[in-house]
């Protein structure tokens, strides 16, 4: 049977290829039966120990790791470094070295810093799955949105996909960018272009395209993918205001009406309502946020599996 | 004491002279050139340099050997011990050290300390300002008096164009040229690496070339007016270097140098995260390293200057965004420019010895030096153009290890270093 990803690390999207990439789905696919039982726990990585290793707040992405360890009876152990390792007075390489003597056999990392889990691959027995990387990638959240398009769309090829908001900064982005358009998907990009440069159109080997008004990447989409917008940006003058970014650039009805009749929406959340989607397309039916956040479990189970040894189930 | 440097094939661009010849040192000087096979002197130690080219020593007008104040990163002897082993007979070490170099105590501080190791010699830059915190003057005639050739306030270029002015004006009566590393903080900061496709792709915030071409224009203009001696730091954009060669050919008294990193790495280098490819200016896309080529080709960049950066390996093995800037690279820099110039002919070796050693002397006006022309300095670069050989950072002599270069195979290196008519390294 065809190994899902090459390497035990999952470090990101971009190294994986479209049938890799449809292996993890496949195996997530099958796991997601299992968070439905009474019992909510298979033994397929009893014995496995994962290190949820997170420099950085989560409340989604961490819980969604422990669970899928837990379910697959692996030992859990959770980590939160709120500080870098630069005023902790450790590198990081130290770090993740007195970790991995520990002999985990799995650290899954997030670090605000791009790169941390290529760096950490490097040095570390474990598999290292990326869990979000300063602004590189986050390809876990990738593989459940994907997982959630499949769904509800039955496949990826062929679709449009509207991505807004802040890809500049974005690793969600820049995961869908490449698992999207692996899989034959067509992208497009749009927010202000201060947060979305004209440069993005290379990203890819595959067409990308960089969209100068929101509603030119939503009209005929079949799925419109919304970034969350932060403070932050505005201080460091990317755009004026947050209400004016919810003006020009905030998903309302009368915008997702552009999209095919059956289009949906997905966001990484946490959502900032009003500004970058405005509650009634939040709450709506199209809006499959909360089945995002479902399929997260059994996307992480999938990929704990397949790092820790485990073959593609399909 | 006599030596004879014998049947070497001698390059001195300044005397215009290439071809087999002796060189006959005496008391640390040049005395004579004598023909190939010319028996030498009575009580003459003879070096036998047979199929070796005979270069006046190669001068670096870039490092920090962080000493005072940063001796775990390197001291001024590891500094001066791993320039003579890359070939370097003289480095100008800049400013930004802890104290900085912004008063005469401590650059006769550094000239005394090089004094001591005995190795290469060592010509301090002053800081252009105190503290290099822009604002006010350092005493740059105080400076010169004690043995700097030349100001600058390195990575932390003066941002106040009023301030840089004046400096400017004020250094050109000293004789003193000022040295910009051009960089506009409001463009760049908070960059790690070059902007482009990359950057974008590796999620890591760029530092756009213009921030490098705009900081330049502005260093021009304010040269042009004031008639000072400009030099430009480690170019490495298009624009900067075309920049320079409209400058220079309006008459413009600017002279720039390129690092060894800049015309042989691009920013895909950063590919993987090693944090010894993070340095400022960042590593370039390939439209800026072919331009980088041209302008070595052409004669728009005068020098070849390493940047040797050290910083401890502690320092570098954190995240990417948080690593330090620079790396070291005294020990690679012949070797890069021989497999990236030379046997790709992109340079001739009359023109490598003018961007190491006859460019540099002119620039940092080092009289006696640059030239092997009798009554010169015997301060020589003996290099074996084709043994082959490879780098290993764990055989550096510096006392930082920050070079992406591990491992990298090379033909053409120094295999003698001689100061002052003594021979200081052989490889």
């Amino acid at each position: 049977m065809e190994k899902p990803f090459r390497r035990r690390d999952l470090l990101g999207i971009r190294g994986l290829s479209a049938a890799e990439i449809k292996g993890i789905l496949d195996t997530a696919e099958n796991f997601c039966e299992i968070s439905t039982r009474e019992v909510k726990k298979v033994p397929a990585l009893r014995g496995k120990t994962v290190i949820n290793l997170f420099f950085e707040a989560s409340t989604r992405t961490r819980t969604s790791f422990e669970l899928a360890a837990k379910r697959l009876s692996a030992d859990a152990v959770n980590i939160s470094v709120s500080s870098s390792s630069v005023t902790k007075g450790e590198t990081l390489l130290d770090t993740a070295m007195n970790l991995d003597a520990m002999a985990p056999d799995c650290i899954v990392v997030r670090h605000s810093s791009a790169g941390v889990p290529h760096q950490l691959a490097k040095v570390s027995k474990a598999a290292i799955v990326n869990a979000g990387d300063g602004a590189n990638e986050h390809p876990t959240q990738a593989l459940l949105d994907a997982m959630t398009i499949r769904e509800h769309k039955k496949t990826i090829a062929g679709l449009s996909v509207a991505i807004v908001g802040d890809i500049l900064h974005s690793r969600v982005a820049r995961s869908n960018i490449h698992l999207l358009t692996k899989l034959g998907a067509n992208v497009r990009v749009a927010g202000p272009r201060t947060l979305v440069p004209d440069d993005f159109q290379y990203l890819v080997d595959h067409d990308l395209q960089v969209c100068p008004h929101i509603e030119d990447a939503i009209v005929g989409a079949d799925v419109v993918m919304i970034l969350r917008i932060q403070r932050e940006r505005q201080d460091a003058a990317y755009f004026p205001s947050l209400r004016e970014y919810a003006i020009h650039y905030g998903l309302t009805n009368e915008r997702l009406d552009l999209a095919k009749k059956d289009a949906i929406v997905l966001h990484p959340g946490p959502m900032n309502r009003g500004i970058e989607i405005s509650s009634d397309v939040a709450d709506s039916s199209r809006s499959l946020i909360l089945d995002q956040v479902k399929y997260g479990v059994a996307v992480r189970m999938a990929v704990l599996y397949l790092a820790t040894g485990g073959s593609t189930i399909s | 004491m006599r030596i004879l440097i014998a049947n070497g094939h001698l390059i001195d661009p300044a005397a215009q002279e290439n071809t087999g010849m002796s060189v006959l040192i005496e008391d640390g000087k040049v005395s004579a050139w004598l023909r190939p096979n010319e028996a030498a002197p009575e009580g003459c130690e003879t070096f036998d340099a047979s199929g070796l080219l005979v270069a006046p020593g190669f001068i670096d007008l870039h490092v920090h050997l962080r000493e005072p104040g940063q001796e775990h990163k390197e001291t001024i002897a590891s500094g001066c011990a791993a320039a003579v082993a890359g070939g370097w007979t003289s480095v100008c070490p800049m400013p930004n050290t802890n104290p900085v170099n912004d008063n005469a105590a401590i650059t006769r501080y550094m000239i005394e300390q090089a004094e001591r190791a005995g190795l290469a010699n060592v010509f301090p830059i002053g800081a252009i300002t105190k503290s290099i915190d822009g604002t006010e003057l350092a005493e740059m005639g105080e400076m010169k008096a004690a043995g700097a050739v030349a100001v600058s306030d390195d990575g932390r270029p003066v941002p106040n164009a009023g301030i840089m002015r004046r400096a400017m004006q004020y250094a050109r009566d000293f004789d003193l040229p000022v040295i910009d590393h051009c960089e506009d903080k409001s463009l760049s900061s908070g960059g790690v690496m070059h902007e482009g496709r990359t950057s974008l792709l590796l999620g890591l915030k760029g530092m756009p070339a213009l921030a490098e071409d705009i900081d330049v224009v502005r260093d021009i203009i304010l040269a042009k007016e004031t008639g000072a001696h400009l030099h430009i730091a480690h170019v490495s954009t298009k624009g900067a270097i075309e920049a320079v060669r409209r400058a220079k050919a309006e008459g413009i008294n600017v002279t720039c140098e390129v690092t060894p990193h800049h015309f042989t790495l691009t920013d895909k280098a950063v590919e993987g995260y090693d944090t010894n490819t993070k340095m400022a200016p960042p590593l370039r896309s390939q439209e800026h390293l072919e331009a980088i080529l041209e302008g070595i080709k052409d004669g728009t960049i005068d020098a070849i200057a390493t940047d040797h950066a050290p910083h401890h390996a502690d320092e570098k093995a954190l995240e990417y965004d948080q690593a330090p800037f620079g790396i070291i690279g005294l020990e690679t820099a012949i070797g890069l420019a021989f497999n990236q110039l030379v046997h790709t002919g992109i340079v001739d070796l009359v023109r490598l010895v003018e961007l190491c050693s006859t460019n540099p002397a002119k620039i940092f006006k080092l009289a006696g030096r640059g030239t092997l022309a009798p009554g010169s300095i015997a301060d020589v670069t003996i290099i074996d153009p084709d043994v082959k050989w490879t780098y290993h950072n764990a055989d550096s002599r510096s006392k930082s290890r920050n070079s992406p270069y591990d491992g990298w195979e090379f033909s053409g290196a120094a295999v003698a270093t001689v100061i002052g008519g003594k021979v200081v390294f052989r490889k």
